[in-house]
């Protein structure tokens, strides 16, 4: 059913654009038109599907299913929840509060919070389509398996003392669980607005992916990659990850590059350390959770999930050699 | 007098979730007490996690988006 973008990109840029074919301009015109097209269609289609499911999922919910669950049980309910909850980064500072005030510990809370930015449902089915569905597996469980070794350490290394301590001074709140009544009818025009949303605030991402991508597609010749990022050069993966700490992207626009750094030889564990790095380590993020975390407490989160990163990175080059 | 709450914490959504209740009660002609809460603590303690949200008379009618304008016609009715 996709062949239809590879159709109309060819139709576009060899006989309406009258490129030559076997240009590198070519390439990249062709690999841009198909892959935009492609990404906007699956992107409005999953997203109303998505936004409509989960419009039964809720912070609040979470919350309410993760209260008096045994620890293990929470850490994994955590990072489900987290991959498929939504939250806007505004409202990460009553949610942190919300979940320690009503006893769901520091742990088991970061590592919602870590995994909720860095998994998403959208860009693993684009993974899928564009590279591979044993990629999306990969890309799924190193998000959920870092969030919950996250959560933990904190735990372990009790933590606490990195949080501001107003937050321990909140009263559980009397209202468990409070959700307004939504129709069916309310759900999909729910999912409606957060879909325009969504491509609102992507769309320069994802056309800034596709072109990074086209360019590299089409100008940058395989040999560089080989001779440069191959599996032996041991600096590839630190450098990948500290590269894309200051990069910061949504998930969408960073599956157009990962799928053409894989198609040009870069080694997978090397692509999904810089995949993370970009998605996980946000600056607004950590500013915003800055109000509620001391900064040892950041370093401690970049530092980890760097660390955690280059582990995943060298980890997937060795069992994919 | 209705009391209308609109929780946020500053972003975009909430000012304007705030900004098109006070022009239907302007346009309607309704009058309520209008307020917004910026603090999270607050939002904590009274069991909101998802901003905007906006709370009538001290019950919840909203959370997580923007509401649709026939939505809050309903609320100041």
């Amino acid at each position: 059913m996709l062949e239809i973008f590879t159709t109309f990109a060819s139709v576009i840029t060899y006989d309406l654009l009258q490129i030559d074919r076997e240009t590198h301009l070519a390439e990249a015109v062709h690999f841009f038109i198909e892959d935009t097209t492609k990404i906007f269609f699956l992107l409005t289609v999953l997203m109303l599907l998505v936004g409509f499911l989960r419009s039964w999922i809720s912070p609040e919910k979470v919350r309410h299913w993760l209260d008096g669950k045994p620890k293990i049980i929470a850490y994994l309910l955590a990072v489900i929840l987290g991959a498929v909850t939504p939250f806007c980064s505004c409202s990460s500072i009553p949610l942190f509060i919300a979940f320690l005030s009503s006893g769901i510990p520091l742990g088991v809370t970061m590592a919602f919070l870590i995994t909720s930015p860095m998994v998403n449902e959208v860009a693993a089915i684009l993974f899928g389509e564009a590279i591979g569905w044993d990629f999306t597996l990969a890309y799924v469980a190193v998000g959920m398996i870092t969030g919950m070794v996250g959560g933990a350490l904190i735990d372990f290394l009790k933590l606490e003392k990195w949080v501001e301590p107003f937050v321990f001074t909140v009263k559980k709140s009397e209202n468990d669980l409070i959700e307004p009544k939504l129709t069916i009818k309310k759900r999909f025009s729910h999912a409606w607005d957060e879909t325009a949303d969504i491509l609102k605030s992507v769309w320069v991402y994802v056309l800034i992916g596709v072109g990074l991508g086209a360019s590299i597609h089409g100008f940058v010749p395989q040999e560089w990659f080989i001779e440069h990022a191959n599996v032996d050069n041991l600096l590839a993966v630190p450098l990948a990850v500290l590269v894309a700490i200051p990069l910061y992207s949504n998930v969408t626009g960073v599956v157009p590059v990962a799928e053409v750094l894989i198609a040009k030889g870069l080694p997978v564990g090397t692509t999904l350390a810089f995949i993370m790095s970009t998605v996980a380590i946000s600056l607004p993020e950590l500013v915003i959770l800055r109000k509620v975390l001391k900064v040892k407490m950041l370093a401690f989160f970049v530092g980890y999930l760097a660390l955690a990163f280059i582990i995943v990175g060298y980890g997937f080059n060795w069992f994919y050699q | 007098m209705k009391k209308v709450e609109v929780f946020g914490t500053g972003c975009k959504k909430c000012i304007t979730t705030e900004e098109m209740i006070k022009n239907k009660a302007q346009a309607i002609g309704a009058e309520i007490d209008l307020q917004h809460i910026y603090d999270p603590v607050e939002m904590a303690s009274r069991g909101i996690m998802s901003t905007p949200a906006v709370m009538v008379d001290g019950k919840l009618v909203h959370k997580g988006g923007l509401p649709s304008d026939a939505e809050i016609e309903e609320w100041l009715k």
